[in-house]
């Protein structure tokens, strides 16, 4: 038994020393999986106090935009855009109806990827945040004043708006490019035509001084995925670069067949060029159906027209309006730098993340380094315009943020990390594991002239075990990590509405001065409004009913109606007479097909009611207004068609 | 103007100091000298708590009236009438019983007003709907003011020895439930 002895010994030596290496992974882990020390403290924004930046995320797949303040993580706000919000009425109220209107007819939703705020000088300046639709090819703008929805454009011939809405450097336009291409001008073809009939446009929308957008030009580019974009600015203001795959033009399995070619391109657009090609009438104009919404401040309501045409440049009569920068492999983000000199592309497939030279690029043009042509676009050569390789970037390279002092952050996705690398050396300084699966990563102002460089957002897409289960589907997440000490330290977990596509981020006190309060009752030139009890009243005409309906703490004026019959449509006009900060008043009527009502102070809301059967009905505010709140209620009498009930309502002094 | 006569100290009359003070106080600051009111007899004595110290109702032409009533009706009847009890109490009579300086800051600082002032803090225990901020300026409320003078011209002015009940009207005595008698 001597043998089973030292089998004995040796085994507990074994577990002994499993149990010290165990204990020592635990150890050299846990300070980047770990708040230490005073890490919780960098993060604790006490109860009564404000946040220091305000941070925009999309929603991905929820279509909305979620507010949070940072560095606490807070939920501050979901902003409804592309989706319908029973909540507030969004795209349920006749107000707000519009705003969802597209050449499909009425959508109610969208995939909302990538915000981004407004800038002057290349400087986030706090007074739009724009995002593009990724499904639907749209662009929202939301106002940061009263953060709402403010108008939404569509973008004909693309499919798929994905490269978008990224701004140039005084917002005077934001872009897009079709994510899928598809025929342009759309025709019924065999999709084992695509070579030869599928095409992608390139779309530059003006964004005028007061916000109002429209689409100034754009570009028909091959056949490829476009992916991501972002604008030069400082010397490389006046071009736009947009990132490619599927250079193949594979029509099926893309994830082998567009995986083929070594590189791909990035398209470099110089759009002032384009500009004065326009200007000179170079552009087509071609027959296209988009929706344009928007809201009318004066009526607090929304108001779509059916756009016709667009102009559109064609590169075989523009030369030198772009250019193909080859770039390995399948590149998905492509950032420029503060300085506005290195353009960075996330090598999606490609083991290391190559820079490109603006400058250098420009003297590629000039000495014609060109390597060959694609329906009139020159194709540069990579060397030429290559200012360097990022070696070992970590798998699966996606996006990068800057920081102002001359470092880089990049995202990889299969590797779930972020990489720190310095411009110019290209060398890895840092790097720090997050979880998991981050997709893009975010520096408040990281993408501008002027990044505020205290914090990196990582934004990823699984959280497996990160969280509480809640059933099959997870949250998806954020992770705040201090990037000011030089050493990245992961200091705070959060959860995310929907997919935390891209966000964006700025200083607190450029925005929350300029919040508005209430609207003011005075200004309100809503057709349906009324601006004081005595107003308040009800209107039949035909199989209508109006409801002319106030609201202040606590009651609806009137409360009593009758004189509705079966098969008639109710529109009840509510306008909230509260002239104050935070007191928003609902209405909902049982069994309504349809979202409640919650109408700010000074504004009015119109929901329709199609009531289906007789009886007496009750309605009441939803959000909690006052302690008479529970008060705050009415009936409504429905008579069955063909009754002779008059309309009558109760009304007081 | 008998009884309800204004003392008015010329801002001279003031020491320096004192009117610093008061402006300090006051959060509209405006540059005219602060000019001490007298209290309005017969009414309850208190100005209450809010941006107005002092209120010289002489300043306040009787032609606002018609703005006021107009405010009136926009920012106020949802819940006020003059003459009858509604969400809140009627206002007929409210320039005899209340201090001109409590009926301005009452609309332009009502949460405050309802947290420190014992008369609206009594007002809110039989009412129970607290007065709402409509963010009415100063010169919106003085104009309101105005309306509610010209209304009260009318009336008698209440006895200067303070003996008229201003207090908040009584709720009609409850009644119990159905069942309880």
């Amino acid at each position: 038994m001597k043998w089973f002895k030292r089998m004995r010994k040796w085994g507990l030596l074994a577990a002994a020393a499993a149990t010290v290496a165990a204990l020592s992974v635990y150890c050299a882990q846990k300070p980047s999986g770990t708040v230490m020390g005073s890490g919780a403290e960098k993060v604790y924004v006490a109860p009564g106090t404000y946040d220091e930046f305000y941070a925009f995320m999309s929603g991905g797949f929820s279509g909305q935009v979620s507010v949070y303040g940072l560095p606490s993580g807070r939920l501050l706000r979901v902003i409804p855009v592309f989706s319908q919000n029973p909540e507030n009425a969004y795209g349920y109220a006749e107000e707000t109806k519009p705003m969802l209107n597209t050449s499909f007819g009425f959508v109610p939703w969208d995939d909302a990827h990538h915000p981004e705020l407004s800038q002057t000088n290349g400087v986030p300046d706090g007074r739009w945040l724009f995002i593009n639709g990724n499904n639907t090819t749209r662009i929202a703008r939301l106002d940061l004043k009263t953060f709402e929805t403010d108008e939404i454009i569509e973008i004909p011939n693309a499919a798929g708006n994905h490269a978008s809405p990224f701004i140039t450097m005084n917002t005077e336009y934001t872009v897009s490019s079709t994510r899928f291409s598809v025929p342009i001008p759309q025709a019924d073809v065999a999709i084992s035509e695509y070579a030869k009939k599928f095409k992608g446009t390139i779309s530059f929308v003006k964004v005028d001084s007061d916000g109002k957008m429209s689409i100034a030009f754009q570009i028909l580019v091959p056949g490829y995925n476009y992916d991501l974009a972002h604008a030069g600015k400082g010397p490389s203001h006046g071009w736009c670069f947009f990132t490619t795959y599927n250079t193949e033009q594979a029509n099926t399995l893309l994830e082998v067949n567009a995986s083929k070619y070594d590189k791909d391109y990035i398209a470099a657009v110089n759009w002032k060029k384009a500009e004065e090609y326009v200007a000179q009438g170079k552009a087509k104009t071609w027959p296209a159906k988009y929706a344009h919404n928007y809201m009318n401040h004066d009526t607090q309501t929304a108001e779509s027209e059916m756009l016709t045409s667009v102009k559109v440049l064609d590169p075989a009569d523009c030369p030198g309006m772009i250019y193909y920068l080859p770039t390995p492999k399948s590149p998905h983000g492509v950032d420029v730098d503060p300085t506005g000199e290195y353009i960075a592309a996330g090598g999606k497939l490609a083991t290391v993340i190559p820079v490109h030279s603006f400058s250098k690029m420009l003297t590629a043009i000039e000495e014609k380094k060109f390597v060959g042509e694609v329906d009139n676009i020159p194709v540069l050569e990579y060397e030429a315009v290559m200012a360097g390789e990022v070696q070992n970037p970590g798998l699966g390279p996606l996006h990068t943020e800057f920081d102002g002092k001359g470092y880089a952050y990049t995202s990889a996705f299969i590797s779930s990390e972020i990489v720190k690398w310095k411009l110019g050396t290209w060398e890895v300084v840092d790097r720090i594991p997050v979880y998991y699966s981050i997709g893009h990563l975010m520096i408040p102002g990281g993408d501008s002239m002027k990044p505020w460089g205290k914090y990196v957002i990582a934004l990823n897409k699984v959280t497996k075990d990160r969280y509480l289960p809640t059933g099959p589907e997870l949250t998806q997440s954020a992770q705040l990590i201090d990037i000011e000490s030089g050493k990245m330290t992961m200091l705070l977990d959060f959860p995310t509405i929907g997919e935390p596509h891209y966000a964006q981020a700025l200083p607190a006190d450029m925005i929350m001065n300029n919040s508005v309060k209430y609207y003011e009752l005075s200004a309100n030139k809503n057709p349906n409004a009324i601006k004081s009890e005595a107003e308040a009243r009800v209107e039949r005409k035909g199989n209508d009913v109006h409801v002319y309906m106030s609201t202040i703490r606590t009651h609806f004026m009137p409360d009593n109606i009758e004189g509705v019959k079966v098969g008639d449509t109710v529109y009840f006009h509510v306008t909230n007479l509260e002239q104050d900060w935070d007191v928003p008043h609902g209405f909902a009527i049982i069994g309504n097909q349809n979202s409640e009502l919650l109408v700010m102070p000074g504004q009015t809301r119109t929901i329709a009611w199609h009531p289906g059967k007789e009886g007496v009905f009750p309605f009441y505010c939803t959000d909690f207004c006052s302690a008479l709140h529970q008060e705050m209620s009415g009936y409504v009498r429905v008579s069955p068609r063909g009754s002779g009930t008059p309309i009558s309502f109760n009304k007081r002094g | 103007m008998h009884r309800r006569y204004l003392m008015i100290v010329a801002a001279l009359a003031v020491s320096t100091a004192a009117c610093e003070k008061h402006r300090n106080n006051s959060s509209w600051s405006t540059e005219a000298p602060v000019v001490e009111t007298a209290l309005v007899p017969g009414a309850t004595p208190s100005r209450g708590v809010g941006p107005i110290t002092y209120f010289d109702v002489n300043t306040i032409p009787a032609s606002r009236a018609t703005e006021g009533e107009q405010l009136f009706k926009t920012r106020c009847s949802a819940c006020h009438k003059i003459e009858e009890r509604y969400i809140g109490p009627a206002l007929s009579g409210v320039t005899k019983r209340r201090q001109p300086e409590w009926i301005l800051n009452m609309i332009l600082k009502p949460e405050l007003m309802l947290a420190q002032d014992p008369v609206a803090m009594e007002l809110l225990a039989k009412f129970l709907t607290p007065m709402a901020n409509q963010n009415m300026t100063q010169h919106e409320a003085e104009s309101v003011y105005a309306y509610f003078r010209e209304h009260d011209k009318s009336l008698p002015d209440l006895p200067a020895d303070g003996s008229a009940d201003t207090a908040a009207p009584e709720e009609e005595t409850p009644k119990g439930p159905p069942g309880t008698n």
